[in-house]
């Protein structure tokens, strides 16, 4: 499959679409009932009509590839189909209300928070669920605060200090560790690119807060001997969190809960289809296990006789949210765990798992680490992956996430997720091969059906240029 | 009904059965099954009680769920404020490509995105005056926080002191205690007056110590700050950042950040382009070229492509959690890029002069509704002698609780702010009812 991605561009000169500021720039001089010294002068934004914007805007819309362009590969981002109608249920009137409404006329948003709740708790196998944290990492500081406040509230809250990373973590598990104020140890994997037990019953001990862990980790490899794992982990009086980036993998067939996590994050934006926005909204809620309950933010929601109300947990954390998080986001998730249930939700992650084996089977990249499950992580080889993804854009195919994790060199970490035919698959791997099969000099040239070509990133960096204002500097 | 040939499992999933054997034999498994690499020991095999529903019965049932809510005129603001959003704003955002799209890690394919984003840190440079704008932070409360750890982060001399004012939400205070206790600072608050910062109680609070002063405006009373630039002195004096709290509407109208000595500015830039949702919303935060390494978040440059026409892409990559792990500005990660870009289109569509007039209309309603309800007897309206946008405080002789209960059951929303206080925020979404508002009001303040 070839593909030529939208591009508009003037016939004046090489630019494409304009910015707004070229387009038309107006300043005002603004005028006030308030005294001046209150106000400003003057202020300069484009001035445009409504159809002007709206090719504008459509223009740029053709000029990005989202998941209904064609596949999206992105491994641990699970970029899979959005289901349409939960965009209008989350556009329903009842859906946007103030969030300081009384819980008397809110009983609708209550009950729905309330049923996400229970939802959320019964797929991760967990006892209580926060739906606030606005996004993933944002999942991840609010445990890590619920796990500090039990380790508190047990008289260990100086003592236990660190928190203990695998090295194929994602990103966001160290940078949370490091904001709630925790001393990253970060764990080297096993050769067989799984946790290393006697590397982490080395590294716990007295000053173990916590450990994150991924599983299926980021090779898409189940962490067999998790049971080992939450047992070391729990002797040394940490507790285990539940990194829930790869949830699509397990839902039906595995539960954090059961496995001995203590604390888990979901991304709904991920195993739950809400669309991904262009980088966001997410939305991360946490579920914990009962004695962590009484930590999580406020307020939580609960039904007492045929009313749902407010609550602050006992002993609550506070607020990681100034309100309630990404609330339309979770609007869209539990319409889409409704439209589901327990059959699809099971028949999606089979299918998702399904579609990474055979992917796998029919690309000639080596992937170095069998079995796997959602998602695995093939090795470009001689070549180098980010010139792979460049090419890959040429036929049409979003590119898998590259050099990452660093445990497979010249990494392309693939997951096709569950949406994909057989077909789409097939060409998936054509793309693949073919990339596999070309010289250097193609790939270092790529992309060339792109909107724009190569793009120098250094530049940017070295030239920084962040808004419209510095264009003519 | 499903649509397409999933009659089983998940609706978009689209394997049939032979594709699904054939796909098994070509894997070399004989079912699914046999690729879950899962220990026994943890297998699940409950169920989660979870029924599974057409598009058009989830649809229903949700549509019945929210419509259990009351529909309230909402006269409520305090933090969260809803304006009259364009339907382009919809129409566009909703174009799948924007919506169904990831983080833009492959720019030659993003351009769409990346130029919009563009556009939206370029408004709230043009608006602010500073010259650094990122791509978003959640909401206002975490841009607050996270401001408050570039403070402690760019001070060259050390300290420990985060300053609010008093007024601050507790939501908000909250989530900056929440942000700041891990790096070992502490908030502490100022006094306020007549709504607005007590600029002697500031003076007295301000040492060495100090990192970070806060202030908002408008305040969370609606109050208009009238001493911004002394506040800005007197945290540069201790060479503390000044960091400022506002919105894109308020910024149209209001003395510009830059003029009254703010380092940081911060907020929640979904006052355009969403409707209250609940308290979703967007993080603004812009500051000083200076910090730029700094900076929390995604930046959105400019670059060229191999034919040496502009490009855009992110940049500054290597302060981010992806790269830099636990020494990165920020742990965040997904953002709200979409939310960004429906602020932007809706900037857009307003304009400069459109702006302007949304914001001074904030003044003006505001104005004519306190006069309104000042003339019922037993209200006093504004209480704060102060100049206001879109909300304000009243006193009321009765006590509010049964005022604010009535009003609800009349159809009315508003905020209760102390035993005789109400809140009311009236913007272009509610001026309709605000002759409705009044009459009612004098009926249940009696």
């Amino acid at each position: 499959m070839r593909y030529t991605q939208a591009k508009w561009e003037r016939e004046s000169d090489d630019l494409y679409e304009p910015l707004l500021s070229e387009k038309d720039g107006n300043a005002v001089e603004v005028e006030s009932s308030l005294p001046d010294e209150l106000t400003r002068d003057s202020l300069e934004l484009p001035d445009l009509s409504e159809p002007e914007l709206a090719r504008h805007y459509t223009r740029l819309s053709q000029m990005n590839y989202g998941i209904d362009s064609g596949p999206y590969p992105l491994g641990s981002c699970t970029m899979k189909y959005n289901p349409k109608f939960t965009e209008d249920v989350a556009a329903l009137p009842g859906a946007s209300v103030h969030p300081d409404r009384s819980e008397g006329s809110v009983q609708g948003t209550l009950e729905l928070m309330h049923g996400l709740q229970d939802y959320l708790a019964r797929i991760g196998g967990m006892d209580a669920v926060s739906l606030q944290p606005p996004a993933g990492a944002a999942g991840e500081f609010t445990g890590i605060l619920v796990a500090k406040a039990f380790h508190e509230a047990n008289g260990e809250g100086d003592q236990r200090t660190e928190i203990i990373v695998p090295d194929s973590a994602h990103g966001t598990n160290p940078a949370s560790a490091a904001l709630g104020g925790y001393d990253v140890v970060e764990l080297p994997s096993a050769g067989d690119g799984r946790v290393d037990l006697d590397a982490l019953s080395a590294a716990v001990g007295d000053s173990t807060a916590l450990f994150m862990l991924t599983n299926p980790n980021t090779l898409g490899l189940f962490e067999r001997d998790i049971e080992e794992i939450a047992d070391i982990v729990h002797d040394a009086g940490g507790l285990l969190y539940y990194d829930g980036a790869n949830l699509n993998a397990l839902l039906g067939r595995a539960r954090p809960g059961d496995m001995g996590f203590d604390i888990m994050h979901y991304n709904v934006h991920k195993t739950f289809a809400t669309p991904h926005g262009g980088g966001g909204p997410g939305a991360g809620p946490i579920g914990v296990d009962e004695r962590l309950a009484e930590f999580l933010p406020a307020p939580r929601v609960r039904k007492v006789e045929t009313r749902y109300e407010r609550f602050d947990p006992a002993r609550t954390i506070g607020k990681v949210h100034g309100f309630t998080g990404n609330w339309l986001v979770l609007v869209k998730t539990y319409a889409y765990i409704m439209r589901l249930g327990d059959e699809g939700l099971s028949d999606a992650s089979e299918k998702a798992v399904l579609n990474a084996n055979y992917l796998a089977s029919q690309i000639e990249y080596d992937v170095p680490f069998d079995p796997f499950h959602h998602e695995f992580v093939a090795s470009a080889g001689d070549q180098d992956a980010a010139d792979v993804a460049k090419r890959m854009l040429d036929y049409g195919v979003h590119p898998p996430t590259t050099k990452w994790p660093e445990i497979v060199s010249e990494a392309l970490m693939t997951e096709p997720t569950e949406i994909e035919n057989r077909e789409t698959l097939d060409e998936l791997a054509q793309a693949f091969n073919a990339v596999a099969a070309e010289d250097d000099e193609t790939l270092a040239s790529a992309p060339e059906t792109t909107t724009a070509k190569r793009i120098d990133q250094a530049s940017a960096a070295r030239n920084l240029r962040l808004s419209w204002q510095t264009l003519d500097e | 009904m499903t649509g397409g040939n999933a009659s089983t499992g998940s609706p978009y999933a689209p394997h049939t059965v032979e594709e699904t054997a054939a796909m098994l034999d070509a894997v070399g498994v004989e079912n699914a099954e046999d690729l879950f690499d899962i220990p026994d020991s943890v297998r699940f095999d409950g169920e989660f009680g979870i029924e599974k529903h057409t598009e058009q019965a989830s649809r229903r049932k949700l549509e019945r769920t929210l419509g259990e809510n009351r529909n309230l005129t909402e006269f409520l603001g305090r933090g969260q404020y809803s304006h009259y959003v364009p339907s382009l704003v919809d129409h566009i955002a909703d174009r799948s490509e924007f919506l169904t799209s990831y983080t833009q890690y492959q720019p030659e394919v993003t351009q769409g995105f990346l130029q919009a984003l563009f556009e939206y840190q370029s408004m709230l440079v043009e608006l602010t005056g500073l010259e650094i704008a990122n791509a978003s932070m959640y909401d206002h409360a975490t841009a607050l926080a996270e401001s408050a750890l570039l403070a402690s982060r760019v001070r060259r001399t050390s300290g420990t002191k985060v300053l609010v004012p008093e007024y601050l939400l507790p939501g908000r205070r909250s989530v900056l205690e929440n942000y700041t206790e891990g790096p070992g600072l502490v908030v502490e608050a100022f006094a306020t007056d007549d709504g607005n910062v007590d600029l002697d109680s500031l003076a007295e609070s301000m040492d060495d110590d100090v990192v970070m002063v806060y202030a908002e405006n408008p305040t969370t009373r609606g109050t208009i700050e009238e001493n911004l630039a002394t506040i800005g002195d007197l945290a540069h004096d201790h060479e503390a950042l000044f960091c400022l709290g506002t919105d894109p509407v308020a910024l149209a109208l209001l003395q510009r950040p830059i003029d009254v000595g703010a380092d940081v500015v911060v907020g929640d830039a979904a006052t355009l382009g969403l409707p209250a949702s609940y308290g979703m919303g967007l993080g603004l935060f812009a500051t000083r070229e200076e910090f730029v390494r700094q900076v929390p978040g995604r930046l959105v440059g400019v670059s060229e492509d191999e034919d040496d026409n502009r490009a855009f892409t992110l940049t500054l990559q290597t302060r981010e959690q992806h790269i830099r792990r636990e020494r990165a500005t920020s742990n965040i990660c997904t953002n709200q890029a979409w939310v960004a870009l429906r602020t932007a289109i809706h900037i857009a569509y307003l304009g400069s002069s459109g702006l302007v007039e949304l914001a001074e209309r904030c003044v003006t309603l505001a104005d004519d509704l306190a006069e309104r309800l000042d003339d019922i007897s037993g209200v006093q309206a504004p209480v704060h002698d102060r100049h206001h946008f879109r909300e304000f405080v009243a006193h009321t002789d009765q006590p509010a609780p049964p005022i604010v209960s009535d009003l609800e059951e009349r159809g009315f929303a508003v905020h209760e702010v102390g035993e005789h206080e109400v809140q009311v925020c009236v913007t272009d979404v509610n001026e309709h009812a605000v002759g409705e508002f009044v009459t009612l009001f004098q009926e249940v303040a009696r």
